[in-house]
């Protein structure tokens, strides 16, 4: 094993020299040595879509730059490559975008929603929580909620990509069984909470959402 | 180097629990944050024209809605210019009545409030809720839910709750688009295990608005307001819009609160620095201002924020107490998981089961945890026979009756089959008899069989665009001869035209009069006065059924 930060240095170098651009590298903590580490370009502001075989997947401001992990510590590059994947297992195109001036994964979500050219999005903040949302729906509705991201595994998240593409299909899936830890609560509310005040710090008011290009890799050996 | 006497604490349930310092800087702080403002007010020509060290002109949305409708300028400049500590004297004496401390507590403004708080230890919170409190007698609420949104589960676990003495029970979903089905099965149990009672099903806000207006619910209490600006907007609400909707609740004959508690602000990362109280005063004042005749607080669903830093809890009874110094009824928390000590979650309730609340829960979860869709309540039904056996010991009215199993399953599959009449009425996808006799005897929704939720899910909507209302279910409950519980269902859609209970702290009893703060309110000035349990009271709340009695001996097979 290396050490962290040589390790972080050398997964940084190896993501440059890659992308060559203005690119925001986040690579995976040391100890993940077979996960994937992931880089994120960002290329302008995000669009509305036009190709209804698009589901738009939005990021929360701190995702992948302050935080690599959600809450129970799965690497967040892991939880977006099963989402994006299951997207694209569906037989659609994911697109990915970071919401900058909302924390909110409802407003996050819906905000991705708007933007997909099929009207549907997913939301992710950097703990873990996730949203499906539709275009047509009110912001703090949902076509399905995920709210105990302590529970959620990366099964999970490929299946909440495939449902939102079922759904950008016109399809009526069966909501992802929705767990439920009735313990979550005390154990890591308070951790979430200085998790999200984190995750607030880094909202730009006003800012528009970005379109995001991502690149996975493995990262140690 | 390893102690087994740590390593065997490590393992006690208290430490599973998340526990945190005080981080002031993003108001991680249940009260006296540096941030905090000092008390203050000057009024002229009628109006606030600085509160709390604000000039009028600074006054974000929230701190002008406050001045301008919740504090009480008659009343400010004396109460402002009294000490704190003499305040807090006046709400735990028990020579000075209630209506007094309101004639102060009306005029305070969020930070004086705080400081009144501040100098209570719990023991004088509890006293001061025992005489604040609006209505004179405790009353108890509960949740009904289950993880598969089965409606004849629902209806089931409703009918006993109702039984078992719940004042109030609510039900929310785990799938949105089941919401109708859950109302209506809510509505049917409730009525079928006491008439009066109480529902309502916690949805997105229009979408609950339109079902209470179907008549399929008779109140809600999740219409959540804050205590900082950003958190509002990032809502979408204001104050006014909350005001609008608390409206058009009442323009329709529905019984409403609102819902707050300390630690939202920061869990949603906007605190500004302020501590968990002294944000919450701010909501409770948004509440009164709105003119919105009560409030579900006690940190509710973020408890496990103030819960996991020092004074917490103590600061979470003062929330209670806030409401009640503002003359509003209150729901008051417990309704959430909060630890997963035994004894920690026992602690957390006794300052509201003791001094007694309107709604000691808000609620108490009427099902097993693992069925409880608001993530779990701080008490479940498991916890029921030690919960009566507490109001034993103590000589405690927390709401609640002991029941026998006979008239538990009896209540459970008349509920069952009500429903399941109702939906064959109605068209809706049947309901089988094996699943009314899975739910006549189930503990929780793993002893049901599955229902074919896409069937159910398609028909739920159809349900609300074939614009089925209360008065349909008492139609179908009337012709599959449940004349009794159609008539109960048609009492509750009667509240909507007299609306009398849309006054503060109002529940109704069997039958269906009011129970409220303005025909029953507290007048509690210590021993002797207030709400003291009856005879009969006291008879059903003494009489648990594994009660050894000693007359059992005197039969032949005594002893």
């Amino acid at each position: 094993m290396m050490t962290s930060e040589a390790l972080v240095e050398e997964v940084v170098n190896e993501v440059l020299k890659r992308l060559q651009g203005k690119t925001q590298v986040s690579p995976t903590p040391a100890n993940a040595g077979k996960s994937v580490y992931i880089g994120f370009e960002e290329i302008g502001e995000a669009k509305a879509g036009i190709k209804q075989d698009e589901v738009v997947v939005g990021i929360s401001p701190a995702f992948g730059i302050k935080f690599k992990e959600n809450i129970v510590g799965i690497p967040l590059s892991e939880i977006l490559r099963e989402v994006l994947a299951g997207i694209a297992e569906e037989g659609l195109s994911p697109r990915l975008i970071r919401v900058k001036h909302t924390a909110d994964v409802a407003f996050i979500a819906h905000t991705a929603a708007k933007l997909s050219g099929s009207g549907v999005g997913i939301g992710i903040q950097s703990r873990g929580t996730t949203v499906i949302h539709q275009k047509d729906l009110q912001p703090l509705n949902n076509l399905e909620l995920f709210p105990q991201c302590p529970v959620l595994n990366l099964d999970t998240y490929r299946e909440i990509g495939k449902n939102a593409a079922r759904y950008a299909k016109g399809e009526s899936p069966t909501p992802v069984p929705v767990q439920n830890d009735q313990m979550a609560r005390p154990k890591f509310q308070a951790k979430a909470a200085v998790m999200h005040n984190f995750e607030t710090s880094y909202v730009t008011p006003g800012a528009k959402p970005v379109e995001l290009k991502v690149s996975f890799g493995r990262g140690g050996n | 180097m390893k102690s087994k006497r740590f390593q065997t604490l490590a393992e006690r349930p208290v430490n599973k629990d998340g526990f945190v310092a005080e981080w002031p800087e993003v108001g991680l702080i249940a009260i006296g944050s540096p941030n905090d403002p000092k008390p203050s007010i000057k009024i002229q020509n009628g109006k606030i024209v600085e509160m709390d060290g604000k000039l009028r002109e600074d006054f974000d949305m929230i701190e002008r809605f406050i001045a301008d409708y919740a504090i009480d300028i008659e009343a400010a400049e004396k109460a402002m210019a009294m000490d704190s500590v003499e305040i807090a004297r006046m709400l735990v004496d028990i020579n000075i009545p209630r209506e007094k401390v309101l004639e102060i507590s009306k005029g305070l403004t969020p930070a004086k409030i705080v400081d009144v708080i501040d100098k209570m230890n719990i023991l004088e919170i509890m006293m001061a809720m025992q005489k604040m409190r609006a209505r004179k007698r405790p009353g108890n609420q509960c949740h009904v839910t289950n993880v598969r949104d089965n409606p004849v589960l629902i209806a089931a676990d409703a009918a006993e709750g109702a039984l078992r003495g719940f004042d109030e029970e609510e039900t929310t979903v785990g799938i949105t688009r089941y919401a109708p089905f859950n109302a209506l099965a809510l509505l049917i149990g409730a009525q079928t295990g006491r008439g009066g009672v109480l529902t309502q099903c916690a949805l997105e806000e229009a979408f609950e608005l339109t079902i209470g207006m179907r008549g399929l619910t008779s109140y809600a209490e999740t219409i959540s307001v804050y205590g900082t600006e950003q958190v509002f907007v990032d809502g979408d609400d204001t104050p006014w819009s909350k005001a609008f909707l608390a409206s058009a609740y009442a323009s329709r004959g529905l019984k409403m609160r609102f819902t707050s508690g300390t630690g939202s602000e920061v869990q949603m990362g906007y605190a500004e620095g302020k501590s968990m109280l002294y944000l919450e005063a701010k909501c409770v004042l948004i509440t009164k201002a709105a003119g919105v005749q009560g409030l579900q607080n006690g940190s509710i669903s973020c408890i496990g924020v103030p819960g996991a830093v020092p004074s917490g809890i103590r600061v979470v009874a003062g929330e209670n107490l806030i409401t009640m110094m503002l003359d509003l009824e209150v729901a008051s928390g417990n309704d959430q998981t909060f630890s997963h000590s035994d004894i920690r979650r026992t602690a957390r309730l006794m300052p509201q089961l003791l001094a007694g609340t309107d709604l000691i829960f808000s609620g108490y979860s009427a099902v097993p945890n693992y069925d409880n869709m608001f993530a779990g309540s701080n008490f479940d039904i498991e916890d029921v026979d030690d919960y009566l056996a507490v109001q034993r010991d103590l000589m405690v009215d927390g709401g609640l009756r002991p029941v026998t199993e006979e008239e538990v399953v009896a209540v459970r599959n008349k509920a069952a089959k009500a429903l399941q009449a109702v939906f064959k009425k109605l068209g809706l996808p049947p309901i089988t008899d094996e699943e009314v006799e899975a739910a006549t005897l189930a503990n929780g929704s793993r002893d049901m069989p599955a229902r074919d939720v896409n069937e159910d899910l398609k028909a739920a909507t159809e349900m609300m665009q074939r614009r089925i209302t209360g008065l349909d279910v008492v139609r179908a409950l009337a012709e599959s001869g449940y004349t009794d519980v159609a008539q109960n269902v048609l009492n509750m859609l009667k509240q909507r035209i007299a609306g009398d209970y849309l006054h503060t702290s109002a529940v109704l009893d069997k039958a269906f009069k009011i129970d409220s703060a303005v025909n029953n309110p507290n007048d509690y000035k210590g021993p002797g006065t207030g709400y003291r349990l009856s005879p009969e009271r006291w008879q059903e709340i003494k009489d648990i059924p594994q009660a050894l009695k000693p007359e059992s001996f005197n039969t032949e097979e005594g002893a």
